[in-house]
């Protein structure tokens, strides 16, 4: 089961390597992890993307929410939050008419492209990691040169009765 | 406001915790420490290698139930207490370890004697800290004592830079700290507690397994008050061994892989177990799935992440066992319950108990370990602090060395960390000087920290080391007989080298035994002259450890001795 868990986490050196190790401690599994200040410049947001079955996911949160520099751990609804990845992708140009395929395709993954050169184009994608990998099967056929992933961030969605 | 230097804000901020002692060996990283600790009122107690020091500190730990302290230098000798660390984490001792680290500027460029014992330590420690001013230090130490000793006790370590150690601030300590992601104690729920009670209170064949949490927490006569009041056998973990007193009519004592095998039936034959402060280690209770097989489980436990790490439950009640427990017992008087023990389950148990105290084959040799075991308890007070090292001995003393008096039994039941025991005892010692402390030894075990002999004499911290000698690594030795159809390598340790001997060599006191009234009458002097004595007991190294249940299998499949 593919889960996304949300982490609030002191702001301070040291504490990325605790959560990381732990997980390679219990022989657990990190699929993607992204961390970034919060609000409050002392907290920082971990989103950990990881495949568990239930009872280890169970385990996987007591366990974060047990080290002493996590201070809150959230299991994320997929239906109920928001949760997108930024992903860069050059792709290799052959012949002239692929920069314009390629940018159709950009256009229609609502993707911005960069650095459009005889040789290469760089597409930049923001979105769920279902439509970016929709995107990478559809250039595959041009050749993947590089890429890059950020991992997973997300935010739970407002409570309904907030409005 | 005074300036002064990290060294000495620490010593005072050690000394507001209350601490009075601290076992460690000085060296260049450390120094600035040792210097404040020469003026300060904090003894110290100079061991012979830093492991013995954090074996001391985690003896000093579990017995005072407040944090011992000890001290090493960087690089190798904050690596010689790594093991020390694991121990007491993987047991919940509460322990204060301090290093000393290169000064800050020499951080990361491999300097000489750097280690990165914060990163090495990460998995086996409960916190660690590194303050990089001296101004940290009081709120670090306040931190560091209230994350060791609060709900379930782990070790913490405090690494310090030398310039840290060094350099002067105006220093304020603070009276009490916060730590937002840190919350020791919940408050159990009360609904929990009842289903909990409805659970046992209608199952036929109910028994309780009394674990670690019960000694940390200090819960023995709340167990007992259940126990008696519903008339329900009590089955112990090895580390739970002495949450309720051996001999006692409930009693079945400890179940595992060296478990009795009484605790072993009866633990296979219940309907429902009311778990208090256990983790369900695999050396308790054999394969997890066979386990739980027809078992309502309820699970009391100050660690919420041990609910559902290792087996499913039913209940689970999450708290300090005590409150548990004394929220139970109330319940229970409230609802007038008190029974009688003539269920069919009791008679069960006591059939069960009676059959196997009388049938089990003991080891014909006059000094097979059950008699040697059986004459120390019959001589040694029952307000004794006995701690094991790790082994064969170890198990035998779990299976014939009665624990009568709560709480004051003490093993590395969780690592399994040979050496652990003498210098613990010494530790123990140390927070309980006015009970005699003995350490039931193997000479294997015994000969990796026997060193502290010297701390031992030089320190006044007499204890007794019960030496059960079989010149072999016993328990290896036994699982090569057993499973490596009796290829012998890396276990004969050919009678080197003459303890007694060794013993005089460091002024202490050495008796060797070879007869049963002979032991009776070593423990007897060695009681008496109150002085550091090493007991040598020549056993049979042939006797294996039974009741056995093999690696990788059930309870159910408990091997009885032939």
């Amino acid at each position: 089961m593919w889960s996304i868990i949300s982490v609030l986490v002191e702001n301070k050196p040291g504490v990325l390597f605790k959560i990381t190790n732990l997980f390679r401690s219990r022989n657990y599994n990190i699929d993607s992890i992204s961390v970034g200040i919060t609000e409050n410049p002392e907290v920082s947001r971990m989103t950990i993307t990881t495949e568990a079955d239930e009872k280890q996911l169970n385990q996987i949160i007591k366990q974060l929410d047990k080290l002493i520099d996590t201070i809150e751990v959230k299991l994320l609804d997929e239906k109920k939050s928001i949760y997108r990845e930024l992903v860069m992708m050059k792709i290799k140009v052959t012949k002239p008419t692929d920069i314009k395929e390629i940018t159709d395709l950009a256009n229609a993954f609502k993707c911005d492209v960069h650095d459009v050169r005889k040789s290469s184009i760089i597409l930049e994608i923001t979105a769920t990691p279902d439509r970016i990998n929709a995107l990478e099967d559809l250039v595959r056929g041009y050749g993947i040169l590089e890429m890059a992933r950020t991992g997973i961030c997300a935010l739970a969605r407002g409570e309904r009765n907030e409005g | 406001m005074e300036k002064i230097s990290g060294a000495r804000s620490l010593m005072i901020a050690l000394e507001k915790e209350g601490v009075d002692i601290a076992f460690g060996l000085p060296g260049g990283a450390n120094l600035p420490i040792y210097d404040e600790l020469y003026k300060s009122n904090i003894r110290h107690v100079l061991v012979r290698h830093e492991q013995s020091a954090s074996h001391m500190a985690d003896g000093y730990g579990r017995v005072s139930r407040r944090p011992g302290v000890c001290f090493a230098t960087s690089g190798p000798g904050a690596t010689n207490i790594v093991t020390g660390i694991a121990t007491a984490q993987a047991d919940s001792a509460p322990m204060v370890a301090i290093t000393g680290q290169v000064p800050s500027k020499m951080i990361g460029r491999d300097a000489f004697q750097e280690s990165d014992i914060i990163g090495i330590t990460n998995p086996i420690v409960k916190y660690a800290f590194q303050p990089m001013t001296p101004g940290e230090i009081p709120e670090v130490v306040k931190k560091a004592f209230y994350i060791a000793s609060t709900g379930r006790p782990g070790p913490v370590l405090i690494d310090i830079p030398k310039d840290v150690q060094q350099n002067e601030a105006e220093i304020h300590f603070p009276s009490e700290v916060k730590i937002r992601g840190y919350h020791p104690w919940v408050d159990p729920d009360i609904k929990e507690i009842e289903r909990a009670t409805e659970m046992l209170l209608s199952a036929e064949r109910p028994i309780i397994l009394a674990g670690g949490g019960v000694i940390i927490s200090g819960a023995f006569a709340e167990l007992q008050s259940i126990a008696e009041l519903l008339m329900i056998p009590v089955v112990t973990t090895f580390k739970g061994k002495g949450s309720f007193p051996e001999n006692h009519p409930l009693s079945l004592g400890p179940i595992g892989m060296h478990g009795h095998a009484e605790a072993n039936k009866m633990m296979t034959e219940a309907d429902c177990v009311l778990a208090c402060g256990s983790r369900f280690s695999d050396r308790s209770v054999g394969t997890f799935e066979e386990f739980e097989k027809n078992l309502k489980i309820i699970h009391m436990d100050v660690d919420p992440a041990e609910i559902g790490k290792n087996q499913t439950t039913n209940v689970a009640v999450v708290g300090d066992v005590k409150t548990s427990l004394r929220i139970m017992v109330k319940m229970l008087i409230q609802k007038a319950i008190k029974r009688n023990g003539e269920s069919a389950w009791a008679k069960r148990v006591k059939e069960t108990k009676d059959y196997y105290r009388e049938n089990l084959k003991i080891h014909p040799h006059p000094l097979a370990a059950s008699k040697v075991l059986k004459k120390l308890r019959e001589v040694l007070p029952g307000q004794s602090i006995v701690t094991t090292e790790v082994g064969q001995h170890q198990m035998w003393a779990s299976l014939f060395f009665d624990v009568i008096q709560p709480g004051t039994f003490f093993s590395s039941t969780g690592l399994g960390t040979m050496g652990w025991g003498f210098p613990a005892a010494i530790g123990a010692k140390a927070a309980r000087p006015d009970v005699p402390v003995l350490d039931i030894a193997g000479e294997g075990s015994f000969n990796m920290t026997e060193n502290s002999l010297a701390v031992s004499v030089l320190e006044d911290l007499p204890v007794i080391v019960f030496l059960l000698n079989n010149f072999t690594l016993g328990m290896v030795a036994q699982w090569q007989r057993t499973f490596y159809d009796r290829r012998m390598i890396g276990v004969d340790l050919k009678n080197c080298p003459d303890y007694v001997k060794v013993a005089e060599a460091y002024g202490a006191q050495g008796i060797r035994a070879t007869t049963i009234d002979e032991i009776g009458k070593a423990v007897q002097t060695a009681l008496k002259s109150n002085v550091t004595t090493v007991i040598d007991i020549p056993i049979d190294p042939q006797e294996d450890v039974f009741p056995f249940v093999a690696p990788g299998t059930s309870l159910k499949d408990m091997i009885l001795p032939s």
